[in-house]
């Protein structure tokens, strides 16, 4: 067939092929080792307890970075599922003890609610909009179902709800099967941040493989995909309940952190949060959400010690800013800066070695270089 | 009337054209020729403005256009046909054609109805949905809807993919009755020898980013001799 | 009589006020090769969406190797092996070539034949330089290649083409034509197409859609020497 080959291949970007190879998914488990070992070292308590909370809310931000980013599925819900977790992990190890069956429950629960509610949605054939419409209501009235809870009639087993109050006094993680031996906020910080290592590192994966490749194609062009055998409701269904799973993780280990849990997991400022720190750190990639989680962590705190600026409106401010002006969000955006300095450095080497004129062919050959 | 010098536009960190130089005379029909990949929708492209030129100049009616955005080129007297038609599928054809009307602030029934006459097999087409349209019907609908704007130069892409045979003549016959009658010019890329003969004065090669030569008039016919102009496959 | 691989009876559609599909009864063999020809909007490609279910019949019957289609959800006609090049080139734009092809090839083989199926596909459309490119960055015609290669890869026993030639220079259409005739050699094609040049090389048979309905099914010649024809499609130029 005549193709063309003598023209210059428009081939995807460095930096698109690094961050989708196995080097990018090494280096940040790299990074995330270095500092699992060298940080409960360096901080002391309290700084390790403000970033557990860090790498907690980061689970979550993957959990939405994981559906919308890579499946397409714009949940306004994560936040349902997240406080599903907190939510039955401090039910049920009240009622337990143990926190081995607790722990899994957290995880296990929020899939399940996501595996009928997308089964709902899914194969409802309903589309995108409803999807945003339906996740956001059923936040809603997760919050306001347990928000209203307060009354001591309310409990689960031996668990009272709490209703806008929460439940104080959670029991923290113990090693299994020895209730005595309860984590540390050391321990603490060092399972989340190896839970949140654990769950980048699935989706890596995941997305190397079949499934993941499925999963992002549903996203590019979903008629295609049908028209190529594949039932894209089965897919989405399995990203949506992984990204409840992750999120059911996070809020369990929120739980933990923080020894309690309320209704506000459910709320619609959590909700929120989420969704800009994808928007902020990078939709598309998955340390990006994680980078962007951490950083307006970082700058809500920063803001909060001051009375001056409220932080919800820099918040606002921070979205308009980044979806206007830095569309890709940090991560990408950094990487193309890092991209082009690199680039530049590589133009002035290479015109100072080549004196004479560039013939026709070399033209193509450099630019196909540059464009690799 | 157009003027390109050493145009350069690409996509990004790809390159597609290399130095393109053009000139096209007032009530002048030019056609291009290339193989897939060559760059002639980018060049389309860059001549109205959808595409930045990375480098050279654009000189429409002796304004140098270079800079100015695709909107204020329409405002002067440039209409674009898209490959891909680019119809507003939500809205009635009848609409899209109101659209193309909106820069001459002619009253539509009038313009409109003149503009049918020379699409007449756009009438029974009127109330449907863009997007409801066949494919051949929305080419027809997006050649209709930029010549509703009145314009002195049309750019052309493709403008026969999907239509069928009897209607390629139609639209040969249309577009040179209208350079006779409105002294418009043309800059048509196309694929399909018969109706670039039919339509264009001039017929010009686009091979690897760059004009080459033109074809004589005699070789057209002959598809052997026009694939020695176009480069040879890979 | 052998089963046909491919039935339609009295397949009816009406959308909009507009009944574009009205009673077809039309039939395929196995590995047999058929272009669709008929007007601009006579209904050609609302059959072909009418075949892959995405669009659904108000009344009427698709019987594929004997099996009733007709109410099927929109993914399992291609299950079954109908594999189409729609009108407008659909492809996953952000991914590359190579994943496009990969995809197709995946779901009918294992990983490891998945590799080798994508780059024998790839080699045979004549693509495999272009493996890395993106998709919605490339040509027109080009990408009509990389649909091709992304129904090949399936290897459906039903391929469906709507305007595969479209975009192509002469000399790319010719190259087309070839690879559908050895693509024919184990698959059935259905080819809706407007080049006659194109057609008089593949076809043996063609059906003429006009106004939702199949108003003649002949020889190319047979065809192209109707008056009827000629007035409403073909128009005055010898073909």
């Amino acid at each position: 067939m005549p193709v063309n080959a003598n023209r210059t291949i428009p081939v995807a970007d460095a930096l698109s092929r690094f961050s989708r190879s196995w080097k990018s998914a090494a280096l940040a488990l790299a990074v995330g080792s270095i500092m699992l070992i060298v940080l409960p070292r360096v901080l002391d308590d309290f700084a390790l307890v403000q970033a557990t909370v860090y790498a907690v809310m980061a689970i979550l931000a993957l959990s939405l970075g994981f559906v919308w980013g890579f499946g397409g599925i714009l949940c306004f819900g994560q936040s349902a599922f997240f406080g599903l977790g907190a939510y039955t992990y401090a039910i049920a190890v009240t009622n337990m003890g143990d926190s081995t069956v607790p722990f899994m429950l957290a995880i296990v629960l929020p899939a399940a609610f996501a595996a009928v509610l997308g089964y709902l949605i899914f194969y409802g054939r309903l589309s995108d909009v409803y999807m945003g419409v339906i996740t956001l209501t059923v936040t809603l009235i997760l919050f306001n179902l347990v928000n209203s809870t307060a009354g001591p009639e309310w409990k689960i087993g031996s668990a009272a709800l709490g209703g806008f109050n929460g439940i104080p006094n959670i029991a923290p993680l113990n090693t299994p099967g020895n209730i005595d031996d309860v984590i540390s906020p050391r321990g603490l910080f060092e399972l989340s941040l190896a839970a949140l290592l654990g769950v980048y590192f699935l989706l890596r994966v995941l997305l190397a493989f079949k499934m993941g490749r499925v999963i992002v194609a549903s996203k590019e062009n979903e008629q295609r995909l049908l028209l190529l055998g594949y039932d894209s409701r089965v897919y989405k269904l399995l990203t949506f309940v992984l990204g409840a799973a992750i999120a059911g993780l996070s809020g369990c280990l929120f739980a933990n952190w923080g020894a309690f849990t309320s209704p506000t997991v459910f709320g619609l400022a959590q909700s929120a949060q989420i969704i800009i720190w994808v928007i902020v750190g990078g939709p598309g990639t998955l340390v990006g959400p994680v980078i962007g989680c951490v950083a307006i962590q970082w700058l809500t705190t920063q803001i909060g010690t001051q009375q001056t600026i409220n932080s919800n409106l820099v918040l606002g401010a921070i979205l308009v800013v980044f979806v206007l002006m830095v569309p890709k969000g940090i991560v990408p955006s950094l990487g193309e800066l890092g991209m082009k300095l690199v680039g530049a450095a590589r133009r002035t080497r290479r015109s100072a070695d080549d004196t004479r004129n560039v013939a026709q062919d070399d033209t193509h050959s450099a630019s196909r270089e540059e464009a690799a | 009337m157009l003027e390109a010098n050493g145009l350069c536009a690409g996509y990004g960190a790809i390159p597609v054209l290399y130095g393109v130089t053009l000139s096209v005379k007032s009530g002048e029909a030019v056609g291009i020729l290339g193989h897939n990949g060559m760059g002639k929708t980018t060049l389309l492209r860059t001549l109205i403005g959808a595409l930045p030129a990375t480098a050279g100049t654009i000189r429409f009616n002796h304004d140098d256009v270079t800079a100015l955005a695709p909107h204020a080129r329409a405002k002067r007297g440039m209409a674009y046909v898209p490959q891909g038609r680019e119809i507003f599928p939500t809205l009635s054809a009848y609409d899209n054609l109101r659209l193309g009307l909106v820069k001459t602030g002619r009253k539509p029934e009038a313009a409109i109805d003149a503009l049918l006459e020379d699409f007449p097999r756009l009438r029974p087409l009127l109330d449907r949905a863009g997007g409801a349209l066949s494919g051949g019907e929305q080419q027809l609908l997006a050649l209709a809807r930029a010549l509703a704007g009145e314009p002195s130069m049309l750019l052309l892409d493709e403008p026969t993919e999907g239509i069928q045979p009897s209607i390629i003549e139609e639209i040969a016959e249309t577009l040179v009755s209208l350079r006779e009658k409105r002294d418009l010019t043309i800059v048509l890329v196309e694929q399909n020898l018969d109706f670039i003969a039919a339509v264009s004065q001039r017929v010009l090669v686009i091979r690897r980013g760059r004009i080459g030569d033109e074809i004589p008039r005699e070789h057209l016919a002959d598809l052997d001799k026009v694939s020695e102009y176009t480069g040879v496959h890979a | 009589m052998t089963q046909p691989l491919l039935e339609t009876r009295k397949l009816n559609v009406r959308f909009g006020g507009v009944h574009a599909t009205r009673d077809i009864d039309f039939t395929l063999a196995e590995a047999e090769l058929r272009c669709v020809i008929g007007p601009n909007g006579a209904g050609k490609s609302t059959f072909f969406k009418l075949l892959t279910g995405q669009v659904k019949p108000t009344s009427g019957e698709i019987l594929f190797r004997g099996k009733d289609i007709t109410a099927m959800q929109p993914h399992e006609p291609a299950r079954l092996g109908i594999g189409i090049k729609t009108q407008v080139p659909s492809l996953f734009n952000g991914l590359s070539v190579w994943d496009n092809v990969w995809l197709a090839a995946r779901r009918v083989n294992t990983p490891m034949q998945t590799e080798r199926v994508t780059r024998e596909v790839l080699e045979r459309v004549g693509l495999l330089s272009h493996r890395d490119a993106i998709t919605g960055l490339l040509a027109h015609g080009e990408r009509q290649w990389v649909e091709l290669a992304v129904v090949i890869a399936a290897d459906p026993p039903l391929i469906l083409l709507d305007e595969p030639a479209a975009g192509m220079s002469d000399a790319e259409v010719a190259r087309t034509a070839d690879l559908i005739l050895e693509i024919n050699r184990r698959h059935a094609l259905v080819v809706v197409e407007h080049d006659m040049s194109f057609i008089r090389r593949i076809a043996k048979k063609v059906t003429v859609l006009h106004q939702g309905a199949i108003i003649r099914e002949d020889t190319p010649e047979r065809i192209m020497s109707d008056p009827f024809i000629q007035q409403i499609y073909l128009g005055k130029k010898p073909h």
